[in-house]
């Protein structure tokens, strides 16, 4: 039963993953961009926290938790940069 | 019954996180699609890290609390890095129709 539920989230993080990256490279504009690279960057993170529950290791956080940080520090810096056109004033 | 109740929140965390992203890749225009993937932050990433939590509580040594930072980190960080996108484009569009 968990290892029917493990493939069934398996399956559909890696069709979301899928859909962003057509969203990542169809576009039209560059907030799509950074809006798919941030809806990318949440679904690794579920998936490697599933793929911990299925490896049974609890490794795997400390590897979401930095994704994490740095992609919200990428998609901060990349909307200043469209805002502003510089990242540090 | 934990194992159905791992099973249930994978499910449902599964099944969010593609129904935002089926959102991201279907919806007309920017400000609507920026809706998608904020309910596949909240409710799929939540959901997953439930389960999470759930099985490491029960097989590890002790409770587990990794998750909890991963989902307080996400919740604080999703509404902001939202806005700025909205605010990119808002910017840019304003930028593409005055000139």
């Amino acid at each position: 039963m968990l290892n029917a539920a493990l493939i069934f989230a398996f399956v559909c993080i890696g069709l979301a993953l899928l859909l962003s990256l057509i969203r990542l490279v169809r576009g039209p504009g560059l907030a799509d961009r950074i809006l798919a690279l941030d809806t990318m960057y949440i679904n690794t993170i579920a998936l490697l926290i599933v793929y911990g529950i299925y490896a049974d290791l609890a490794i795997f956080f400390e590897a979401a938790l930095l994704i994490a940080l740095m992609g919200f520090i990428s998609t901060v810096a990349l909307c200043k940069y469209l805002l502003r056109g510089d990242i540090i004033e | 019954m934990l194992e159905a109740i791992i099973a249930c929140f994978l499910v449902i965390g599964g099944a969010f996180t593609l129904i935002g992203s089926i959102g991201l890749a279907r919806l007309p225009d920017l400000f609507t699609r920026l809706h998608g993937p904020t309910k596949a932050t909240t409710l799929g990433v939540g959901g997953i890290l439930i389960a999470s939590l759930v099985y490491f509580s029960v097989r590890g040594p002790g409770l587990s609390l990794h998750e909890l930072l991963i989902t307080l980190f996400l919740f604080i960080t999703a509404p902001v890095s939202a806005s700025l996108i909205a605010q990119a484009a808002w910017h840019l569009r304003d930028r593409d129709t005055d000139d």
